[in-house]
């Protein structure tokens, strides 16, 4: 017995902006799903069954909202799964899309994740007062910068390290044509002058706040053999969740990161991910992430992850290039934002990122985190189906 | 098509029917069931391959909800976990699939909802077009009452029969349950569901690891989901193709089944779905009593899969369907089909 191999054989994304007025949700959703169909070269009658996701169904004020979208997806008559793991979801949803495909259930899997935050607040939305319960206050910023500052105090690391990264990521987003953000007159002394929202956080080092929808269409060995452009391969994938807060929890690297990396490393055959990854499409959603995650994945020894950062090996000429597709730091429709990043690793090992495409990358990690750095969820994808 | 591994249920608890359970957290009411399903079967949280849960938001009035459970999980050190914004029943199938590809041997399923604290009624009509439907709040009994009055329409029921189902679920008088107050026009209270809160928990375990954690597993033969149109208006109401379609895709219909656990929160829903899956007379329907006795929304489907297991697991029956439903008028539904082994 040995699991299916999962190729991606299609890819779709909405262009990612602040609202979407012009769509439904129902709208927004195709709109993806239909790309991913058209890039697979397939059609709705295809798919044997769909596994959506996105974040908290008040950021919409829809309760489960599969259930409305079955028609717009194509899923009446079909299998249709609603995966729900906080700001991890885009990445869980492929997950477990590619399960299906993986466990022989079926052939090919439609997957999708949205956002579309403009139907409501988001950050009320997570603001919803409980009884007897400590409150987020407004937003997920207050809960993660003491942790940023944690970063900074452990590491030794200068205060510019934050603001490369948003610079860096902006200008990415320049060369793609989906993303949120098109700051075409961005500079490094904007990022730096722009006003700090909670400290050591500053405006331009925060994700937006996007309407937007990705989708991918997963298959066996004979879907991609049919393929008509070149698949990419899952040689990894793994969950791991710890709880929000507890004594002794490391919230700068939390060890169920550490542990989701190792799984992904040890199925694809990893011993060395700095020197054997090409590339990682990063869930950076406050620009000091970059250097903190770079250390918890293991590509660089702990309080030496923002050195990567300032030497400019992620860079997209660098020689680990981080968030080619501009990140979370230029769109981020919330639900979505995971699975982004699994499409745009795969979009990159299949040599079809465009502009933002590095130059023979071969092995491509995508990586999601959610909650309170809690949830993660990470594929590893390349262009050569997996060795076993 | 014949699963990769075999996969059974090992261990089912939940909480019995609360009204309301005002002074317990949600984590507070699920605690006492994870520990009793992982005492059966022996298990602690280390040994657990895979976490799967399902609940709602809605439900709970607050985002990411189901984070707080994970405390009563004990995830530390971290674990591999899903959760579905679904009911748990489909939680169940996440692991099951999970299971099937190798990568878990073992897993742990739960779900829980409180639907006390608000009206659940109101609550349930956030789940429909969000541009066309909800504004006009279409409540849950108003939309089942319009599927019972259409299939009564067809003559396939009428009320005497309907008050049959109900009181047949609940333990009680036929006469009894046809003379109660309307709720909604042709539902009479007996005919709609308790409003309460629960929680459930189900152990899953593949092969020889299933047959040293159970004396008599009951093993999933097939389990599949299917979904239909959103629109009630593009929808035959008093028919229900996505249930006959996951039972056929599960082998139901390979072999009869002793025994069906639905679930049917409206007495005139059990009417849909015995036709549609094709149920007779000689099936004991709903011996836990069903949705009707007690319905815990987010758990009540998972909670039909364990109480079929469990009379799997002790011998009451051989063969056993379980269904779970979820959205407006059995939009969406799953159907399991569980064997023990020859006695």
């Amino acid at each position: 017995m040995s699991k299916e191999p999962v190729a991606v054989v299609g890819i779709g994304q909405t262009k990612h902006v602040a609202a979407r007025r012009d769509v439904s949700i129902a709208g927004l959703v195709r709109e993806a799903a239909r790309r991913a169909l058209d890039d697979a070269e397939l059609d709705w009658a295809d798919i044997d069954a769909v596994v959506i996701g996105k974040a908290p169904d008040f950021f919409e004020g829809v309760m489960m909202p599969e259930l409305y979208l079955a028609d717009a997806l194509g899923a009446v008559g079909k299998p249709m799964l609603r995966v729900h793991t906080a700001g991890s979801v885009g990445g869980s949803t492929a997950l477990v899309a590619a399960n299906l495909v993986a466990a022989r259930v079926h052939g090919t899997v439609l997957t999708l994740a949205f956002e579309k935050q403009s139907e409501s607040n988001a950050m009320w939305g997570l603001s919803l007062p409980i009884p007897f319960q400590q409150p987020l206050l407004a937003g997920a910023g207050g809960f993660f910068a003491p942790h940023v500052r944690a970063y900074m105090r452990r590491s030794g690391a200068p205060d510019t390290v934050g603001s490369l990264v948003a610079y860096k990521n902006r200008r990415n987003a320049l060369k793609n044509p989906y993303a949120h953000l098109h700051e075409h007159d961005i500079t490094l002394e904007k990022v730096q002058a722009s006003p700090m929202l909670w400290d050591p956080i500053r405006y331009s080092e925060t994700c937006p706040s996007s309407d937007g929808a990705c989708a991918m269409v997963l298959t066996d060995r004979a879907g991609a053999a049919r393929s008509p452009r070149p698949p990419a391969w899952m040689h990894g994938g793994a969950m791991r969740s710890e709880p929000t807060l507890f004594a002794g929890k490391d919230a700068v690297s939390p060890q169920a990161g550490k542990d989701c990396a190792a799984d992904v490393y040890r199925q694809a055959g990893i011993a060395d991910p700095r020197r054997e990854i090409d590339a990682v499409e990063m869930y950076v959603p406050f620009s000091w992430y970059e250097p903190m995650w770079l250390e918890n994945l293991g590509f660089a020894d702990e309080g030496e992850g923002w050195k990567l950062t300032e030497s400019g090996v992620t860079e997209l000429d660098g020689d680990l290039p981080v968030d080619m597709s501009g990140g979370v730091l230029s769109t981020n429709p919330i639900g979505a934002s995971g699975m982004i990043r699994f499409a745009e690793a795969a979009l990159q090992v299949r040599g079809q990122a465009g502009e933002h495409q590095v130059e023979g990358a071969r092995r491509v990690l995508g990586h999601a985190y959610g909650g309170g750095s809690q949830f993660f969820a990470m594929w590893l994808v390349g262009s050569e189906p997996p060795a076993s | 098509m014949q699963p990769l591994r075999d996969v059974a249920v090992v261990a089912f608890a939940h909480t019995g029917h609360l009204r309301t359970a005002d002074e317990l957290s949600e984590v507070e009411m699920l605690m006492p069931v994870l520990h009793e399903v992982l005492d059966r079967t022996g298990l602690k949280t280390a040994d657990i391959d895979f976490t799967c849960s399902g609940s709602c938001d809605y439900l709970a009035g607050r985002a990411f909800s189901f984070t707080l459970a994970l405390d009563g999980v004990g995830a530390w050190p971290p674990i591999s976990e899903s959760h579905v914004e679904m009911d748990g029943a489909w939680a169940l199938y996440e692991a099951w699939t999970k299971i099937l590809t190798g990568d878990a041997d073992t897993a742990l399923v739960y779900s829980y909802g409180k639907s006390s604290p608000g009206s659940v009624r109101d609550v349930l009509t956030r789940q429909l077009d969000p541009y066309y439907v909800a504004p006009l709040w279409p409540d849950s009994v108003a939309l089942a009452a319009l599927q019972a009055q259409a299939l009564i329409d067809t003559g396939a029921t009428d009320e005497p029969a309907l008050a049959a189902v109900a009181a047949r679920s609940r333990n009680s008088e036929t006469n009894t349950a046809a003379q109660q107050d309307y709720v909604v026009r042709p539902l009479r209270t007996g005919d709609c569901p308790p409003v309460g809160d629960g929680a459930a928990a189900v152990v899953l375990a593949a092969g020889d690891r299933a047959r040293d954690l159970c004396a008599r597993p009951a093993w999933i033969r097939g389990i599949d989901h299917r979904i239909e149109a959103h629109g009630l208006g593009v929808r035959d109401l008093t028919d229900s193709p996505s249930a006959r379609l996951a039972a056929e895709k599960a082998g139901a219909f390979e072999r009869p089944v002793d025994t069906a656990e639905l679930h049917a929160p409206f007495s005139s829903q059990e009417v849909v779905l015995r036709k549609a899956l094709r149920l007779d007379d000689d099936v004991r329907i709903n011996p836990s009593g069903g949705a009707l006795a007690a319905n815990p929304v987010m758990a009540a489907g998972l909670i039909r899969i364990g109480e079929a297991a469990a009379r799997i697991h002790r011998g009451e029956s051989d063969r056993a369907l379980a269904h779970a439903t979820s959205g407006p008028c059995l939009q969406q539904n799953l159907v399991a089909v569980l064997e023990g082994d020859p006695r």
